[in-house]
């Protein structure tokens, strides 16, 4: 299916840092447009798109939920034409050095990030790893075209092309959480030709690496009864082999813990098992780590489930992700919600 | 406005303890402002202006409460154990004086702490001149801030809460100044900042505003060595906003209140700030999100007793509020 | 004792009924996020005794209990239900489990403990290497939680698996003046709460909520808070009694908290809230007026559901009132059943003198 590498890729040749969504926001929109029935965008920047249930008064709601903000960097200060950086969201700077970016100046500025020569740098670095505040970023350009170009608190994105790998695998930068949010278009996708008895609001979020701001705003708006939360989940990996990662490529990651309402893993697994989507426990004993840990504390509370895409390399400009688990989790979505009957919260209780 | 500053900076107001500041403002405040409530909390709410033409409601929230000490122990010599009420560093408190709610004096002491070693707020105690537990005024539970009268260097001005009774200085500048407005305007002198942000939480929820800004002072780059590189610098104008450890200013704001400033040729300083929190954040973050942004002042040695602004900095602040809250604002 | 406060006690006397109900209560499993046992026990005591009782999106159980007076104050109480724990992550060759720390723990606290797994409370034990295969080295390091395994025995099968909830195992017991048991942070708030709904009063709505979450970020008062809106907040937990001697017998020990025998603790400001004056004055006045002991408890550290109450919509004057404990967030606390009588005669007193101009105005010293 390449349609599901077009969109991807897509949605990977723009940025997008947590609280500058813009450029993927439209991608997004252009995506949804056709799949929706109305699509607004919220006051902090995140992407609601509507797409109605079977005509009756009054409908419950679900609410999809995919952060579709990137991790990034954003410049500090500018010395000598050369740019200092800090993160936003979570980064190791120990994977900089070297990296190609984007600076989002008064226009797109590629550039390099430069780890300086030793003895340019305290001697208590040595040979070890170059903190962020030591690394820089060269633009190419002489100092006074940077001074005019950029400026305090431009964005900087990484500038990895997304590779086709040999096996069935796609790696790139942000797929984390991008490949959420194409999970959530397959889901839409595939809910045209389903009839559903519940609203369905798709919301590409915004703020998740930073405030989970999105997470915490959009449901107070929405109000929905259940909401599903998509993100990327670990996979086992090299160094990465202990309880949290799942294994890669074999399904989809079902969340389990304090931010999961056990109903809804009970008929999400029920759901899985019965289709044969292929899924892993996966294990939250305390806080998820998504944006489940915002929404399911938003005013009255919203009863949450966390569906994970297993992920290597997270945060890195190479993530890898299997194509297979991103089909699995849109179709599992889409599975589950076409079952919501109008009368299923009723069935949403804490009994068991 | 220079004796409004120092009666702000001079007044204590400890999180949660914020009532004799919060009346010292309500008083200065009283002819502009077109309606006046205290929440919950304790934020003092000031209406101005009511919505005309494509104007919206704004909130605009500069905390008045600041960094303190509450006792938590009194020993039977009569010296006082304490914990800290937000950011205190243990480096700027020996020596130090303090006073307290209940009016009593006293100073810090430290015990005998290895050389070279930081101490810790653990190691020291506060005198009030008490000889036994008995005769001490001050009970568990009782606050203090510090003091030290404000110091006017000219250009320069120091005091131990600039941070952030300025932008309350700011605040009721602003509202005094601004004569035509399109826009219901909220300005929330808030509380509980120091420990959280708490005030503006609640504050922003009952006014439910359509823009917010807080304003708040940020760290300076322009001191030897600093401890964080940044582009700010005393005297380089009113800074604004990009991001800080609590929030990222929309920047859709941001490019709002940099186009007004270059417009007004008021002289600004674009600030990433990789520390702190400031009000905007309580602002962005409720209900369903709104449009936050924040003016800060560049300040050197936050949360010690000698925090110093920019005169000048001071004052293109406040013509940068009042551009901002006089005209529609364009996201 | 006056005599305000001997009829008091006979009214809301902790006997062997209230013992009872707390040790079923302590005995069961509540780990943050499974609050499932708790709640079932709470679920059974109030239905009889609420206007209206309702279990909500997070699990926390939400009960009113409307006065008949006029101008009633709307009071939000809350206690959480649940416990620190454990939850099992990995199911290790020989039938070994791996788990990880649910709230706060302190992993010095886990090896040679006994355990109880999931609904059916399965006991296991938390095993250690025999002195004889250790170094004196190693003995200098304290034992990482990662490399630590629940046993239950061979052969368990499909009995317990990933996901599942562990409590340290310690059974009630009373003795002499003091009840050991797991968990009394927060049964007692929660056995409290039912008291006081057994013993309602007619000016005040009685808004109880029995959290879920409180140990993993007091996310269940959160929303309860929010659903509830009520005028005034009171958190009833439990919090520790670190009234023990500096290990230099010269110094003195000025970071107790609370102490035991000296009564409820009365908060004035945790890292959470800075409780509203107003509020804490009338518990100081309160416990004057009824010759009620109270503590202030030591302001600092710590935090309970008053922080996200005082913090919701636009702010609800808040306090917390705890049961001091020691030993607490580890496998058994020792408590004293006068602290806990004294603390539920406080909390009854004060609702009996709440009435509107005690949070008229504005918040002040």
């Amino acid at each position: 299916m390449n349609d599901l590498q077009n969109l991807l890729k897509e949605m990977l040749s723009v940025s997008g840092l947590s609280g500058f969504e813009a450029p993927i926001r439209k991608i997004v929109e252009k995506a949804w447009e056709p799949l929706t029935d109305e699509i607004s965008v919220s006051k902090i920047g995140s992407l609601h798109g509507l797409k109605r249930g079977k005509p009756s008064d009054p409908r419950k709601k679900v609410m999809i939920s995919a952060h579709m903000d990137a991790i990034g960097m954003m410049v500090t200060h500018i010395q000598d034409g050369f740019l200092h950086v800090t993160e936003v969201g979570g980064i190791d700077h120990r994977i900089l050095p070297g990296q190609p970016v984007v600076v989002h100046g008064r226009e797109e500025l590629p550039g390099l990030v430069v780890q300086p020569p030793s003895h340019l740098l305290p001697e208590s670095v040595g040979s070890g790893p170059v903190v962020m505040k030591y690394l820089l970023v060269d633009v190419g350009l002489r100092p006074d075209d940077v001074s005019e170009k950029v400026r305090i608190g431009d964005v900087v994105s990484y500038d990895q092309v997304p590779l086709d790998l040999t096996g069935e695998a796609m790696a790139g930068h942000t797929l984390d959480n991008r490949v959420s949010v194409a999970a959530t278009t397959i889901c839409l996708e595939e809910l045209q030709s389903r009839s559903h008895d519940w609203d369905v609001w798709a919301v590409a979020s915004a703020q998740e690496e930073e405030t989970l701001g999105g997470a915490l705003t959009s449901p107070f708006d929405i109000k929905p009864d259940i909401a599903i939360i998509v993100d990327v989940c670990f996979a086992k990996s090299e160094g990465a082999t202990d309880w949290r990662n799942l294994p890669f490529g074999e399904g989809v990651g079902l969340g389990y813990g304090p931010n999961i309402h056990p109903a809804l893993y009970d008929m999400f697994e029920k759901k899985a098992k019965e289709l044969e989507i292929p899924f892993n426990r996966d294990l939250m004993p305390k806080m998820s780590g998504t944006d489940a840990m915002a929404v399911q504390i938003v005013a009255e509370g919203i009863p949450c489930a966390v569906l994970g895409i297993p992920l290597r390399y997270m945060h890195t400009p190479v993530e890898t992700v299997s194509l297979k688990d991103i089909r699995r989790t849109g179709r599992l979505m889409a599975e589950f919600i076409a079952d919501l009957k109008p009368d299923t919260l009723e069935q949403i209780g804490w009994e068991a | 406005m220079k004796s409004l500053v120092q009666k702000l900076v001079e007044t204590p107001g400890p999180s949660g303890f914020e009532y004799e500041i919060r009346d010292v403002i309500r008083e200065a405040i009283s002819d502009f402002a077109d309606e006046i409530r205290v929440d919950t909390l304790g934020n003092l709410i000031a209406r101005k202006g009511a919505k005309s033409g494509k104007g919206v409601r704004v909130m605009v929230s500069a905390h008045i409460d600041e960094i303190g000490l509450m006792a938590t122990h009194i020993s039977e010599e009569g010296f006082i154990r304490f914990t800290n009420i937000g950011g205190i560093n243990p480096l700027t408190c020996y020596g130090g004086r303090v006073l307290f709610m209940n009016g009593t004096r006293g100073v810090i002491g430290m015990e005998g702490v290895e050389a070279g070693k930081t101490p810790k707020l653990s190691n020291l105690f506060i005198d009030v001149g008490a000889t036994s537990k008995e005769d001490c005024p001050v009970k568990v539970g009782n606050v203090c801030g510090f003091e030290r009268p404000f110091l006017d260097l000219g250009k320069r001005w120091v005091a131990k809460s600039m941070d952030d009774r300025i932008a309350a200085v700011i605040a009721i500048e602003a509202l005094k100044r601004i004569e035509k407005t399109p826009h219901e305007i909220f300005f929330v002198f808030s509380t509980q900042e120091e420990v959280g942000l708490r005030g503006a939480t609640t504050a922003a929820y009952g006014v439910d505003p359509d823009v917010g800004f807080a304003v708040d002072v940020t760290r300076s780059g322009d001191t030897p060595k600093p401890s964080a590189k940044m582009a700010t610098a005393l005297g380089d104008g009113a800074a604004i906003k990009v991001r800080d450890a609590s929030f990222i200013a929309d920047p859709r704001l941001v490019d709002f209140m940099v186009k007004t400033a270059e417009d007004a040729d008021i002289p600004y300083q674009l600030e990433v700030l990789e520390a702190g929190g400031t009000d905007g954040r309580a602002i962005q973050l409720t209900r369903s999100g709104v449009p936050a942004g924040c003016i800060s002042v560049v300040c050197r040695y936050i949360h010690s007793p000698s925090e110093m602004v920019d005169a000048d900095d001071v004052e293109n602040s406040i013509k940068l509020l009042v551009k901002l809250l006089s005209n529609e604002i364009v996201l | 004792m006056t005599k305000k406060t001997e009829e008091l006690s006979q009214k809301l006397h902790i006997g062997s009924d209230q013992l009872e109900l707390l040790e079923k209560l302590c005995n069961a499993t509540a780990v943050s996020g499974d609050e499932h046992e708790v709640r079932q026990i709470v679920m059974e005591e109030v239905k009889a005794l609420a206007d209206d009782v309702k279990v909500d999106a997070l699990g926390n159980v939400l009960v009113t209990k409307r006065g008949s007076g006029e101008n009633r104050v709307r009071v939000m109480l809350a206690a959480h239900m649940d416990e620190i724990g454990m939850m099992i992550v990995k199911k290790h060759d020989d039938d070994l489990f791996q788990f990880e720390i649910v709230g706060g723990i302190d992993e010095r606290q886990l090896p040679g403990k006994a355990v109880l797994v999931g609904r059916d409370h399965l006991p296991g034990v938390i095993g250690a290497k025999p002195i004889h295969m250790t170094t004196a080295k190693e003995r200098e390091n304290k034992i990482e939680t990662s490399s630590m395994r629940i046993d239950l025995g061979p052969d368990i099968g499909e009995k317990v698996k990933p996901g599942d909830r562990a409590t340290f195992a310690t059974r009630f017991r009373v003795v002499g003046p003091s009840i050991f048991a797991k968990a009394l942070d927060n049964r007692f708030g929660v056995a409290t709460l039912i008291e006081l709904l057994k013993n309602p009063l007619p000016n005040i709505d009685l808004l109880v909520a029995f959290t879920v979450q409180e140990e993993v970020g007091l996310r269940g008062a959160q929303v309860a808070a929010y659903t509830f809106n009520p005028d005034v907040g009171i958190a009833v937990d439990s919090t520790p009694a670190y009234d023990l001697p500096h290990w230099d017998e010269e110094e003195e020990n000025f970071q107790y908290n609370t102490k035991l025998d000296e009564g409820p603790a009365v908060y004035v400001m945790d890292r959470a809230t800075i409780a509203d004056q107003r509020i804490v004055r009338l518990f100081r006045e309160t416990a004057v007026e009824w010759g009620i002991p109270y503590q202030i408890r030591q302001p600092g550290g710590g935090g309970t559901d008053a922080g996200v109450i005082h913090k919701s919509r636009s702010g609800v004057p808040s306090i917390s009132i705890s049961v001091p404990s020691r030993y607490a967030h580890t496998a058994a606390s020792i408590a004293r059943i006068d602290d806990w009588q004294n603390t539920l005669n406080l909390i009854h007193a004060v609702l009996s003198n709440m009435s509107p101009d005690k949070i008229a105005g504005e918040r002040r010293d």
